[in-house]
């Protein structure tokens, strides 16, 4: 945990957005400016939280988009019926002032220190870890081998596409798409299944470590995909969150 | 996956997305903990069990049992904090 404090007691800090970038018709990026921030671990997250006018206080988890040492970045996909997500991805504006908490986590971290190969299982906004673990690798020059699956509902659906066209040498970006695919599409098609993870997913013998992150159903299909083709339950990590199953 | 108990908007989820709480309330990252099952005897680190948010709080489960392991119930920045399903709670 070097460079990080994780002793200590969190608390809630109000910071400015600096930036807001679309990604998808439905997913933004939003760029904070915090002071005082004291780095994070590639996986990490942080707490958002709102106030309303009459004082109800809305929470949610967001992982951090962007690699150590980089500004703190969150990737927020907007879910219809959503509390949060339509008001960080419709209605905020730069300069706007939100209250925030973190880094938040030690399990779901990549801290670069070893060579072992790296698989990333991605559904949907699952993504958004994986590019500060992504960008962390290419900014520390790390020769750990990456690969990412990355299940999507089309190609206008996958966030950060124009980064992931070109993810540096040693690490390659494997898409399936599930609802739509373009015409010609010479990539995967349908949902993350054990022939699929049999074909992308490094040999269990080259001892490597994964990292699931998507919709619950989805993140348990993945994990016990992996685990049956000779993966450690301990070397399969895994992330779920809440919201549409949007992959 | 829906349990009634917590109605129907609760969210599945896992200890990672109560890594924030556990902080505020242990004053330490608890996501790598060792929690251990008052009913079943199984370990495994917080961050893996399963997780139910709801506006009320969180429900933590066993992952082998099902079993609760821990309850959370948060009000006006106060939470009340029910631990009798752990055997264990080793931190990291």
């Amino acid at each position: 945990m070097a460079g990080t404090a994780v002793r200590g007691r969190l608390t809630w800090q109000t910071v400015a957005v600096a930036a807001l970038r679309p990604e998808t018709s439905s997913v933004r990026t939003i760029a904070l400016d915090v002071p005082g921030w004291d780095g994070h671990q590639a996986g990490q997250h942080l707490d958002i939280r709102l106030t309303a006018d009459d004082g109800y206080m809305a929470e949610r988890s967001y992982s951090i988009a962007s690699a150590p040492g980089e500004p703190v970045e969150i990737t927020v996909e907007r879910l219809d019926d959503g509390e949060v997500s339509p008001y960080l991805t419709e209605e905020l504006r730069v300069g706007d002032k939100i209250e925030i908490r973190g880094p938040i986590g030690g399990y779901f971290v990549w801290d670069g220190a070893d060579m072992t190969p790296v698989l990333l299982v991605a559904g949907g906004s699952g993504v958004v870890p994986f590019r500060s673990m992504l960008r962390h690798r290419a900014r520390t020059g790390s020769a750990a081998p990456f690969r990412l699956l990355y299940s999507a509902r089309s190609l206008p659906d996958v966030i950060y596409r124009t980064e992931l066209d070109m993810p540096g040498a040693g690490a390659d970006i494997v898409y399936t798409l599930t609802r739509q695919q373009p015409p010609g599409w010479a990539g995967h098609s349908g949902r993350v299944d054990a022939e699929l993870l049999q074909e992308v997913a490094w040999p269990g013998d080259r001892q490597p470590l994964a990292y699931v992150c998507g919709p619950t159903a989805f993140v348990e299909i993945v994990a016990a995909g992996l685990v049956s083709l000779g993966y450690p339950p301990d070397r399969v990590k895994t992330e779920r969150y809440g919201g549409a199953g949007a992959t | 996956m829906t349990d009634m108990l917590y109605g129907p908007d609760a969210s599945v989820l896992d200890g990672n997305a109560i890594g924030g709480l556990l902080r505020e309330i242990f004053g330490m990252e608890m996501t790598t903990a060792e929690a251990t099952c008052a009913t079943c005897g199984s370990t495994g680190q917080v961050a893996e069990t399963v997780v139910y948010l709801s506006a009320l709080g969180a429900v933590m489960r066993c992952r082998t049992c099902t079993s609760i392991l821990a309850v959370v119930v948060s009000r006006h920045e106060m939470n009340c904090v029910d631990l009798s399903g752990l055997a264990g709670l080793q931190a990291p």
